[in-house]
């Protein structure tokens, strides 16, 4: 077709193409519209599915506000700052269970996240290359075992070492602190708040190692070879050139871990102790808002009962949405930061 | 990858078909998880006998009460009995299916299962953190050649609602007025002390670990688990051993008629051989069922059950049912539960 010089078969070539062209711009309207329908299809049957979503939670925040209304009726803002949980004469509260299930994911954050990012560190930087497979899928392999694993282990296995090996020693080593005598005080019970929240440091870590190492691969060599060109420590690559550049996805992780920490319900309910008192001590027994759910729901008879559980659900809810946004408005905070 | 999923979606397919014409003739119930090993077992032997399946899903006893009162099963299961206005106001027949026997364990050096007698009030006070100590004046006056420590005592409690938890503290209130009103009862409780652990499973697994701790479970859990369990002093001032023999006499002493739907709690019964703290488990008809013939195999179910299962209830450490209450059952049957055009349904 691009014959350029030859006159006669550019012209014949022209021709005929003008002569094709008046069919092909019909085909080609045709094939065009056949695209563009594909294309609405397409769009719609996404945003169906966009919509599906958001439809689903609104539904289940709708029911589990029409499920609360009785609970919240009869006890109202109390609900909250109630620790007294009396199925007998249906006096219920909500603040051991929330108490139980901020202090264990906050347990669980302060050895996971720390770990965690240890652990993606070595991995990335400094982890023989023979080494890293194995480690990556040990790590994999973590996050795979379902949660009733961890809880059987933890109430078989981990809880009684606990008992016999950690806790005496922690007893009588913060014994004569004053703040740490409280948080560490006896009996010896192996499972209590503590022992959950040691169990969901394990269950969350793979979620901080995979997401930030992944993100810390992908830091431009280019950086870090210059970072390192300058005369750096690894410490001071790790400190200023990777944990900077992959903030936003360490944080994902973090949260991501946290959502889970925070919803977590087997494994907690075996090794926390399932009782509804806030004790100064973490080694105590508590209980979670989901481990309170998981325990009573089925035998919980009663309208208020039942509508109190609820309400625990959508105070979950709720808790989980607080963290959520406040890592958006973290995250949106160190952008700006990063664009001045 | 793809291979197996295809054989495993055919094989989902093909056990499917397979049960799906079984499952429709299936008797359905829901309830209790107390009583399901021996359901389970029970329809086991039924269904080779004669080739009727039951499907039995312990979802407990209020999902079960639920359940029934909801029509989506024939028979809703329970181990806390509902009242006479409750069954009224459902239109629902109770009878008890089987009985068991709750003890309580304990986790001391040196005490071998049986050695240890407890009375009703002392294991009040215990479970009230009134008593806090082993070697607490009472424990001893009751054990008096027992060598008890000085160790703190440690509660575990179940943290699911259960008809264990239940019946316990339906004894416990029966025999202290201190502990009705202060904890009172249902199927969980609000404890004054102590760790929830979630089963009786988890309360036998935290007494065997905790030295110095003291639990309550259903027997055959203390038994598997080579628990301590403790001697009980009964309403008429005699220490019994839990047994088989214990049990069916706190069932044969109780006045099953002075309840409606036999409604009685074994709990505290009286008679020199009863075991205190003794527990049935009931099942929900409608009286007036919409499908009358799901509810007769139901019952045709349980008359097998009343007739042939008292060796796989022996086995499974279970209570049948005594021969006097049975009768009394079926009478009951074809009294109260008939079809649309009011004629028995058994």
């Amino acid at each position: 077709m691009n014959s350029s010089g030859d006159r006669p078969v550019v012209d014949v070539a022209f021709q005929s193409s003008a002569a094709v062209s008046v069919a092909e711009k019909v085909d080609r309207a045709k094939v065009l519209q056949k695209l563009r329908l594909g294309d609405t299809i397409f769009r719609h049957v996404t945003r169906l599915a966009a919509i599906t979503v958001l439809v689903i939670l609104s539904g289940i925040i709708g029911s589990l506000i029409y499920g609360s209304i009785p609970a919240l009726e009869k006890f109202g803002f109390n609900f909250l700052i109630t620790e007294s949980w009396n199925p007998v004469t249906e006096q219920f509260g909500a603040m051991s269970p929330i108490y139980g299930t901020i202090m264990t994911s906050l347990i669980a954050m302060l050895i996971a996240v720390p770990v965690g990012l240890f652990i993606a560190l070595f991995l990335t930087e400094l982890c023989p290359m023979w080494l890293r497979r194995p480690i990556g899928i040990a790590i994999e392999l973590l996050a795979g075992i379902p949660s009733i694993i961890y809880g059987i282990w933890g109430l078989f296995v981990f809880a009684p070492f606990l008992q016999q090996h950690v806790q005496p020693f922690l007893i009588s080593a913060f014994g004569d602190i004053p703040v740490l005598s409280t948080l560490f005080a006896g009996p010896p019970y192996g499972i209590g708040v503590l022992t959950a929240g040691l169990i969901l440091a394990i269950m969350v870590l793979p979620f901080i190692t995979s997401i930030s190492r992944d993100v810390f691969e992908a830091v431009p060599p280019v950086l870090k070879e210059a970072a390192y060109g300058l005369g750096c420590t690894t410490w001071e690559v790790a400190r200023y050139v990777v944990l900077p550049f992959t903030r936003v996805g360490v944080i994902g992780g973090v949260m991501l871990a946290l959502g889970r920490a925070l919803g977590e319900t087997m494994a907690v309910t075996f090794v926390i102790g399932n009782a509804h008192r806030i004790s100064g001590s973490i080694m105590a027994p508590g209980t979670t808002i989901s481990a309170t759910i998981a325990n009573e729901f089925t035998e919980a008879v009663g309208d208020i009962y039942t509508s109190s559980l609820i309400t625990l659900g959508l105070i979950l809810f709720v808790i989980t949405f607080i963290v959520l946004a406040f890592a958006r408005l973290m995250l949106m905070r160190l952008n700006g930061r990063l664009g001045q | 990858m793809k291979h197996w999923t295809v054989i495993a979606a055919a094989g989902f397919i093909a056990a499917a078909a397979a049960f799906a014409p079984a499952n429709a003739a299936d008797i359905s119930g829901a309830g209790a998880s107390f009583p399901y090993p021996i359901y389970t077992k029970w329809a086991d032997s039924y269904k080779k006998e004669t080739g009727n399946g039951l499907n039995y899903q312990s979802i407990g006893s209020g999902g079960g009460i639920k359940q029934i009162q909801a029509k989506t099963v024939t028979f809703g299961a329970t181990d806390a009995p509902l009242s006479g206005a409750d069954l009224d106001k459902h239109g629902l027949a109770q009878f008890p299916a089987v009985m068991g026997g709750i003890v309580a364990v304990v986790n001391l050096d040196g005490i071998k299962p049986g050695e240890l007698t407890i009375d009703g009030p002392t294991l009040a006070k215990i479970f009230l953190s009134e008593i806090k100590k082993w070697n607490d004046p009472a424990i001893q006056k009751l054990n008096p050649s027992a060598k008890l420590p000085d160790q703190a005592i440690a509660i575990v409690h179940r943290s699911d609602g259960s008809g264990t938890t239940y019946n316990f503290v339906y004894y416990l209130s029966e025999v202290s007025p201190d502990f009705k009103s202060k904890v009172g009862v249902n199927t969980s409780v609000q404890w004054p002390a102590g760790i929830g652990a979630k089963g009786n499973e988890g309360v036998a697994n935290n007494v065997g670990n905790t030295k110095g701790s003291i639990g309550y479970v259903e027997y055959a859990y203390a038994l598997q688990n080579k628990l301590t369990h403790t001697k009980m002093i009964n309403k008429s001032g005699k220490t019994v051993e839990p047994t088989a023999e214990a049990f069916q006499a706190a069932a044969a002493n109780a006045d099953w008629n002075s309840q409606p739907g036999y409604g009685v709690i074994l709990a505290n019964q009286p008679g020199d051989a009863s075991w205190p703290m003794t527990a049935a488990t009931w099942i929900l008809v409608h009286k007036k069922p919409v499908d009358a013939a799901a509810t007769g195999e139901a019952l045709k179910f349980f008359a097998w059950a009343f007739k042939n299962g008292d060796k796989a209830a022996d086995e499974l450490h279970y209570v049948p049912m005594p021969e006097k209450v049975v009768t009394s059952i079926e009478a009951s049957w074809k009294k109260d539960i008939t079809d649309a055009t009011g004629k028995p349904i058994f």
